[in-house]
């Protein structure tokens, strides 16, 4: 080649006079586009929703059928010659740990779907052609996910919460919604699901590949904090207080039954917040980094 | 698909460009100007650096040294490059769980292109009947269509396509063809990734050929066609001794075809032609072998050949 007159060609960059703007918004509406065209994503999304709020539902429903009895003989004496008095605990029943668990488990995986959907086909590159730069995709990404995720976790939550709370308003043992530490629980059980889902997310985009990333944040959410149980050592329980299942159960905590306690060393709520937030920002931020370093 | 080009030179410059994984270099120096307004074929042997050369120019894959500009300047620097580059690197690079059209429709509304191009692209491809269905389902040449359809989006003035033929039918493979030299004629670059020459026969107008992610040549077809041993002719005759010991006298390399012909290298077909006439040999065949390109492609690679079959077993 003649390398003169490729550098007499080389043109000085003339902007297409007809290119609009570029728009935020439209990477968002690309991003919505892509997880709502894909039937996995209602699929996992709504079975999770409709299971949350059936177990909650349906586990306040089994606390009536003793509820009026307890309420009625509310002493009782432990085993060991305690006297115990029965208080109901609105929050455990209708905002259930298990229950929310699930809503992780499909947050995580839409989550770690929105990278690995696009990094183990392909896609990415077909993405990253239309749109060079990474950092406003994944940023695009992020506020969909966490719109979405946010949005169906707090019907979910409410639906429980309302739900939960109407089938015992007889009893005169509900909450109400302006309750405090019903606002706050509400709060943690909506939050941890985009949490999980960003962690999902940061999954995907380190591993890549459907079932590793899946198998990661599963076993990152639910089986490794499984081996920080107990109250024995103080650094063990220090630990399990930062993962983000722990910092929901932790803000869901129903603090006035005086008969029960929530372990030694309970976190403060602050320190749960803090859990939930940190999470939220190691993750966007690690995802950041390693679309943006690694070759598409 | 008439937007005035305009002042707009559409060239992708690489210069010095190098890949090295590990301590394997994939791509080796590779200092090349595509211009504007011709098909250009980018041409190798399986493995020797096309499709990382394709992604460095396009920003997936960083350099480890050099640089690659398109249109005067790095193509990640670009906030959106669907108005600039339409590329299509595998067909497979698609999910495929979602329809044609919301496949397009997710990129057109990313750069800001009006959604009815969705409807035009694939009219234009020929996916206008099955563009709802999943993409999963589709065939490999329908999925190279939708590509095609994906490049042609934002009619960009540079178009860029790995390996585009693949999994196509002969009319497809026709129909991309002319579409390449209309876009050309349109005043666009188009750059097109091959390994087999025969596909690039009817398709470019100049070459880019690597081995071993090193340039080997830059040129136009016909420069490059010269650079082969010269071109072979077969002829048939009823009287095949005599002719193939007045070729051999005349300088030429005469060798049996498998079909009881001669296959004729050192004597252009006219010259053939005039000496059987002057010797009254009755010809029943005399054919140019269009081999040549492909073997100056296979000489000129052979050294370079990444992945090749064992010549002894």
């Amino acid at each position: 080649m003649s390398t003169a007159t490729a550098a007499s060609q080389s043109p000085t960059y003339v902007r297409v006079p007809s290119e609009p703007r570029p728009r935020f918004r439209d990477l968002c509406r690309m991003e919505w586009i892509k997880v709502a065209s894909l039937r996995a994503t209602w699929f996992v999304l709504i079975a999770a929703a409709l299971a949350t709020v059936f177990i909650n539902l349906n586990g306040v429903h089994s606390d009536l059928q003793y509820l009026d009895h307890d309420l009625a003989h509310p002493r009782g004496i432990t085993p060991d010659g305690k006297v115990w008095h029965f208080v109901y605990d609105p929050l455990r029943r209708s905002l259930s740990e298990i229950a929310v668990q699930l809503m992780m488990l499909g947050g995580s995986a839409i989550g770690a779907l929105t990278m690995f959907g696009e990094f183990s086909t392909g896609q990415i590159r077909t993405t990253f052609v239309a749109v060079p730069k990474r950092g406003s995709v994944v940023a695009a990404k992020v506020t969909v996910l966490c719109t979405i995720t946010t949005i169906l976790a707090f019907v979910v939550a409410l639906i429980s919460f309302l739900g939960g709370q109407a089938m015992v308003a007889s009893r005169h043992v509900g909450l109400s919604i302006t309750d405090h530490d019903a606002q706050i629980a509400i709060a943690a059980y909506t939050l941890v699901v985009p949490v999980s889902a960003l962690v999902g997310m940061l999954f995907g985009a380190i591993i890549r590949n459907a079932t590793a990333s899946i198998v990661g944040v599963v076993a990152f959410l639910f089986l490794i904090p499984a081996f920080f149980g107990g109250d024995k050592y103080r650094w063990v329980v220090e630990l399990r207080h930062l993962f983000p299942g722990n910092a929901e159960s932790n803000l869901t905590y129903w603090t006035h039954d005086p008969y029960t306690s929530n372990g030694r060393w309970p976190a403060s709520h602050l320190h749960s917040w803090a859990v939930l937030v940190g999470w939220t920002v190691v993750s966007i931020v690690t995802a950041l980094i390693v679309v943006k370093k690694r070759d598409a | 698909m008439t937007r005035r080009l305009g002042s707009v030179v559409p060239v992708i410059e690489l210069t010095e460009l190098t890949k090295r994984y590990g301590d394997k270099t994939a791509v080796d120096h590779l200092s090349v100007t595509v211009r504007s307004g011709t098909v250009t074929g980018f041409l190798g042997p399986n493995g020797s650096g096309k499709s990382t050369t394709l992604r460095m120019i396009l920003g997936l894959n960083a350099p480890s040294s050099g640089a690659v500009t398109v249109e005067g300047r790095p193509f990640a620097d670009r906030p959106r490059g669907l108005r600039h580059v339409g590329a299509l690197l595998d067909a497979q690079d698609i999910h495929g769980g979602r329809s044609a059209v919301a496949h397009l429709k997710s990129l057109a509304v990313s750069n800001r292109i009006p959604l009815r191009r969705v409807g035009e692209v694939l009219e234009e491809v020929g996916l206008a009947e099955t563009g709802r269905k999943r993409i999963g389902g589709y065939s490999l040449g329908m999925k190279q269509r939708l590509g095609i359809a994906g490049a042609l989006l934002g009619d960009p003035p540079v178009l860029l396509f790995d390996e585009p033929l693949n999994g196509l039918d002969p009319e497809g493979v026709r129909w991309v063809r002319e579409m390449f030299q209309k876009l050309a004629k349109e005043g666009r670059t188009v750059f097109v990734s091959s390994h087999l020459m025969s596909e690039m026969e009817h398709t470019a107008e100049r070459l880019v050929v690597i081995g071993r992610g090193r340039l080997i040549a830059d040129e136009t077809l016909v420069d490059f066609a010269r650079r082969g041993s010269q071109a072979t002719v077969l002829v048939r005759s009823p009287e095949a001794d005599a002719l193939s010991a007045i070729l051999a006298a005349e300088g030429a390399a005469v060798a049996p075809a498998a079909d009881g012909g001669l296959t004729v290298t050192g004597l252009p077909a006219d010259r053939i032609g005039e000496l059987a006439w002057r010797n009254n040999i009755m010809l029943a065949e005399l054919a140019t072998g269009n081999a040549s390109l492909e073997k100056a492609f296979m000489e000129l690679t052979a050294d370079s050949v990444e992945y090749a079959a064992g010549e002894n077993r």
